[in-house]
């Protein structure tokens, strides 16, 4: 086993106005440059729990966390509590070591090179050769320079669904996140694009740590390494992808892996 | 017996369609004959002192043009507030209604406004005054349309724009309002399209002169004032002036409003 890069620990979470918690005592690791599927039947709290772990819940007001959620300090090593963070920079910074990808493709409306840049700007990168190659590079990592390399001036929002949802890993990656949060990624796409998502997302992980949400328990099983199956907001089983789906510990995993509910 | 009703139904409906075109084209059509035969190139040269137009209409534009400067700031500002800003605010319904009511006012309700609150205290007509009148009456407007607009734009845009790092404010001014250009530069256009043609707000804000100016301290010049009291004139040369002038305001107000359609359509 490898080591942890992010450590969910006796999780909760209330969303406002809730009286119930949505997360209950959730206990997760997500282990470096492995791929860990979040499954489960609609409304069990898989994408609650995504979003939980670049808080971007905090967009909304009166949500509440408890618990503690750790992510890895690339320098020191040590294990900090995003939970704990407050100032605003904070955040800003937790996003960029946490990206997210998102059910439908979210291209900005500016050109392709721009929307790359974008993230890269952010983080105070200014220099015209620079921007160039990281454009070059993230495009390339998500396996879209050859199509896009002719027109990297036009607007993103003129590409394909797939070709804007490549677009929008190659920004995440281009701010080089350690962790890359994908919420069902797919489902909003063909089924040609969802494979050219899903072999990125196999090519991707020796750079960076995925946590994928998904409906489709044959991708779970074909791009994770890991997999977590939640049911009405709590986690029921975590195992090796390859154990949950073969040799589920508890009978209700097995059910939900049969087709019996879900 | 249902299908009866349906062609009653369907034939009402087309003959207030019809109507409502015959009075449009019936107004165009009398500005068209009314306004053109007093339209030439020397009512664009000289000022009402010399029974032309030109003062009236750098008037009226300096007016709209200073109503803009104050209405689109702060009523995007405001829009950007109640659609990014106010969720878990109870005032946010507050300012939409009250906004939204401010919308319906009557525009000479306005104009006593700023008379009270400008040109009394001041003691003369001004400029200003109309200028700020006019920006009064187009904040509502732009209020609404920045609001409703910002408001079509996917949530997962500016969950998209604060998951890769940015900052709140630069997530707005980068992305969401770009997203959000076309609907707004539109509802800004009819905005325009509405304040540029008012009288009431102006009638005792910014008064009327003969003379051309740029002085907005003083009384200032303005087409639709000017078409108010020449149209009142006995003398009909004046009043063929008067039709001149509506004909310009009509179909310049007319060729706006078709501009911000074919911005919607061309962006759809």
């Amino acid at each position: 086993m490898s080591d942890k890069v992010m450590d969910v620990k006796n999780f909760y979470f209330t969303y406002a106005g809730a009286s119930k918690p949505s997360l209950k005592n959730i206990n997760l690791p997500i282990y470096e440059n492995k791929v860990t599927a979040l499954i489960g039947p609609s409304g069990c709290g898989k994408s609650t729990l995504l979003r939980s772990l670049n808080r971007i819940h905090d967009l909304y007001p009166g949500n509440k966390y408890e618990g503690e959620i750790l992510l890895k300090d690339l320098q020191t090593g040590k294990m900090e509590n995003i939970l704990e963070y407050k100032k605003e920079n904070e955040l800003i910074n937790l996003r960029q070591r946490v990206g997210m990808i998102f059910q439908k493709p979210t291209p900005f409306p500016m050109s392709i090179y721009d929307n790359i840049a974008y993230g890269l700007r952010l983080q105070g990168k200014k220099s015209k050769a620079e921007l160039d190659r990281k454009v070059e590079e993230a495009l390339r990592g998500a396996a879209l320079w050859n199509e896009v390399k002719d027109r990297l001036k036009d607007d993103a929002r003129g590409l394909s669904g797939g070709q804007q949802q490549r677009l929008c890993i190659a920004r995440a990656i281009a701010v080089e996140p350690e962790v890359l949060l994908m919420d069902e990624p797919t489902s909003a796409l063909d089924p040609i694009s969802t494979i050219a998502i899903e072999e990125l997302v196999t090519k991707l992980k020796d750079k960076v740590t995925i946590v994928i949400v998904t409906h489709n328990m044959q991708q779970a099983s074909r791009v994770s390494d890991y997999t977590a199956y939640m049911y009405l907001g709590e986690l029921i089983e975590f195992g090796e992808t390859e154990q949950i789906f073969l040799n589920p510990k508890k009978k209700h995993t097995a059910d939900y892996i049969a087709g019996k509910f879900g | 017996m249902r299908l009866f009703i349906n062609k009653v139904v369907l034939i009402l409906s087309t003959l207030a369609a019809i109507l409502g075109l015959v009075f449009l084209f019936w107004i165009l059509i009398t500005f068209t004959i009314k306004g053109l035969s007093s339209i030439n190139l020397y009512i664009f040269t000289h000022d009402l002192v010399d029974n032309g137009l030109r003062n009236l209409l750098i008037g009226q534009f300096v007016l709209a043009f200073i109503a803009v400067l104050i209405g689109v700031p702060i009523g995007m500002i405001a829009g950007i507030y109640l659609q990014e800003y106010s969720f878990g605010s109870k005032y946010a319904d507050i300012i939409r209604n009250l906004s939204d009511v401010m919308m319906s006012a009557p525009s000479i309700v306005i104009g006593t406004f700023v008379y009270a609150i400008i040109v009394n205290p001041i003691g003369h007509m001004s400029g200003w005054a109309g200028a700020i009148a006019l920006g009064i009456m187009m904040i509502p407007i732009v209020v609404r349309t920045t609001d409703d607009m910002l408001g079509l734009v996917p949530k997962e845009l500016r969950e998209a724009g604060v998951a890769i790092g940015a900052p709140k404010y630069k997530v707005i001014f980068d992305i969401i309002l770009k997203a959000a250009k076309v609907g707004i530069m539109t509802g800004l256009l009819l905005a325009f399209a509405r304040i540029v043609g008012e009288t009431a707000p102006l009638l005792f804000t910014s008064g009327n002169s003969e003379f051309f100016t740029l002085d907005l301290n003083k009384e200032f010049p303005s087409l639709t004032v000017a078409i108010y009291n020449l149209a009142t004139m006995p003398d009909k040369h004046l009043v063929d002036i008067a039709w001149a002038g509506a004909f310009i305001l009509t179909f310049f107000v007319l060729i706006i409003n078709l501009l911000g359609r074919y911005i919607v359509k061309e962006k759809k």
